[in-house]
């Protein structure tokens, strides 16, 4: 098992969690190739989750290509985040582990976790940004709903960088206890690979599917990039077929690869929003989920070598793109995902897959507050 | 500029053979005054903690602390300045405490070779795990959590003396003092000889009192930024009052 990629990744915590990260390596290790670990994912995917998820062609969405979008959205929970939940709660029941900690953002991993702590009998505790409670209160509800506690943070941006500093704080003084259910492919080793691996059936299906109804491999595949859970997984069956561009896109006011260094936040290094003397900056986007100054390990690895290109989208043209897909395909997505759809129309490619990494029920009132507040509101008929 | 003690190990324990009082203070502009003020109230050690936006092992008080300390300009130039500063009024052993951000941004050998001209001793990189980067000479941390055989590998690679963190758990003021010190600082002992000084979670003379009856010095840093913040006089009373309670046992 790899603990880096390149010059990026490692394990970058106290002394007090490298021994609970040994035990989950060796875990892990046993696991990763173990039939029957896989065959019970595979039995909650399939009777639980909601797996596979259907590619559907948007016609009226992107006239110019053809576009298929990877319903993750249609998903158990509304997005991509339950494959790595479910995934990793069957790891901690093995390690014995009966109380889970998570970290949200748009509250989409929150929900997940809750989701399958419910399932599984374990105790849950999230914590979340205030400013995040604020923007995505029906997850929140939700969280409530489904048993988990949901533990404000009230320091800093009152965001995600938060909300994960003091899931680690937390996972410090409970180690013995817990397990700490990271939501995206960041982190200290080895759950970028965990989640990698458990996010890889988002790219195994797309891939075969998309043979399947075409007959050929896309020439381009489009996911969003916050953490960039979604992302690696929907890229990673495709990083071995060398014509298939791979594109990630990230918040303009969050590009951590776009405009990002070389730094280390929350156990790892990894390309991030910081200053010239490692402090971290603080990231701004309409999109909670997004709404991150670092970004995966893995993503830095790949932006280096060329193999993906990593493109800014601002939040008007997201939510351009947001509307568009509402109003000609019927489809609500998430913020999140509406970065992928804005840039994937500007691809000037025939055959596109997009990531469609979660539903947008969660942001619509975020939305009509951006737009009564900036004046805005962006007509799709008119917009590309 | 006083004199720099050669190693960290001539100073592990102070004249009167008590046991060592490390000190750790966020770096302010007001830092060398405070530092001074701790010295002569019988601190043996001063930690300079160089802040960090994202401080994963810190509670509230010193969290807190950072915060102000970055809001004040101090960035890790200004840090050096400070502890250049500080090295020009005391001459105990001074040790750069910081995250891995911070060294990884301004070049870790670089960083290394401006702190020791500025005056550091040695190390502390909270988030840096015995095993990486060996090459830069710190104090290493192990936890109630650590396995014998990372006892073992910190305490080899150690520079002077092991920090025991006496908690699972964060930085911060405790009501008492943790009851997993006394495992580990026993485990310590049957894997090596170098000196083991307590830290996190000790805060009053009582557990100071309590930490020195199992090793050979205890380190506080949450309470000590709250008496900093007070100025040097409420500094130097709480530093004093952490003194008594080690030279009674001293002297007992």
């Amino acid at each position: 098992m790899s603990l880096t990629y390149g010059v990026y990744g490692g394990r970058y915590v106290p002394e007090t969690l490298i021994p609970a990260l040994d035990e989950l390596e060796a875990t892990w290790a046993e696991l990763r190739d173990d039939e029957s670990f896989r065959a019970e994912l595979h039995h909650l995917g399939t009777t639980y989750a909601g797996r596979p998820t259907p590619l559907t062609r948007v016609e009226r969405f992107a006239p110019e290509q053809r576009m298929y979008l990877k319903r993750e959205d249609l998903m158990h929970t509304g997005a991509h985040k339950l494959n790595n939940a479910l995934g990793q709660a069957v790891i901690a029941r093995r390690l014995g582990k009966t109380r889970i900690i998570a970290e949200t953002g748009a509250g989409q991993h929150g929900v997940a976790t809750a989701t399958v702590c419910a399932r599984f009998g374990l105790e849950c505790i999230v914590y979340m940004g205030s400013e995040d409670m604020r923007r995505q209160a029906p997850n929140v509800e939700r969280m409530n709903l489904l048993g988990a506690e949901v533990r404000p943070v009230e320091f800093g941006t009152r965001t995600l960088k938060e909300a994960t500093s003091e899931a680690i704080r937390d996972w410090i003084a409970n180690v013995d206890t817990t397990y700490y259910l990271i939501g995206s492919c960041v982190g200290p080793a080895p759950y970028p690979e965990i989640v990698r691996e458990l996010q890889r059936v988002i790219g195994r299906e797309a891939r075969e599917q998309i043979l399947q109804l075409e007959g050929r491999l896309p020439e381009t595949v489009v996911a969003c990039v916050g953490g960039g859970s979604n992302a690696i997984g929907m890229f990673y069956d495709f990083i071995p077929d060398e014509d298939v561009r791979l594109i990630g896109v990230e918040a303009a006011g969050a590009a951590s690869l776009g405009t990002g260094r070389p730094g280390v936040l929350h156990g790892a290094r990894s390309s991030l929003l910081a200053d010239e003397d490692g402090q971290i900056m603080d990231a701004h986007s309409i999109s909670a989920g997004l709404d991150y100054p670092g970004v995966g390990p893995e993503h830095a690895q790949l932006r280096d070598t060329g193999r993906a290109e990593y493109l800014p989208c601002t939040d008007d043209e997201a939510l351009a793109a947001f509307h568009r897909l509402c109003e000609t395909e019927g489809i609500v997505p998430a913020l999140e995902s509406s970065h992928a759809l804005a840039r994937a129309l500007d691809c000037d490619v025939e055959l596109v897959l997009v990531c469609l990494s979660g539903r947008g029920d969660k942001d619509l009132a975020e939305v009509l507050d951006y737009e009564s507040d900036s004046g805005t509101e962006p007509d799709s008929s008119t917009s590309t | 500029m006083s004199t720099q003690p050669e190693k960290l190990e001539s100073d592990s324990q102070n004249e009167s053979g008590s046991k060592v009082l490390v000190v750790y203070l966020m770096a302010m502009p007001d830092t060398p005054e405070l530092a001074q003020a701790a010295v002569e109230a019988g601190a043996d050690i001063i930690e300079i903690g160089f802040p960090f936006s994202d401080p994963l092992a810190d509670g509230p008080v010193i969290r807190r602390a950072g915060e102000r300390a970055l809001a004040a300009g101090m960035r890790t130039a200004r840090c050096l300045e400070v502890l250049a500063e500080t090295r020009a009024r005391v001459s105990v052993p001074l040790i750069l405490m910081t995250y891995a951000s911070i060294f990884d941004a301004h070049g870790w050998e670089r960083l290394e070779r401006e702190a020791r001209a500025a005056g550091a001793t040695s190390f502390i990189v909270v988030d840096l795990p015995a095993d990486v980067r060996p090459e830069l000479r710190r104090v290493q941390l192990v936890a109630p959590t650590s396995t014998d055989a990372r006892l073992k590998l910190a305490a080899t690679s150690t520079d002077g003396w092991l920090y025991l963190v006496t908690v699972t758990g964060t930085t911060g003021v405790r009501p008492e003092l943790a009851p997993s010190l006394a495992p580990l600082a026993e485990r310590a002992r049957a894997v090596t000889d170098v000196p083991l000084y307590a830290g996190f979670g000790i805060s009053t003379p009582e557990h100071a009192r309590a930490a020195a009856e199992l090793v050979d010095g205890i380190a506080v840093g949450s309470r000590a930024v709250e008496a900093a913040q007070e100025g040097p006089a409420e500094l130097a009373r709480f530093v004093g009052s952490l003194r008594g309670a080690l030279d009674a046992l001293a002297v007992a």
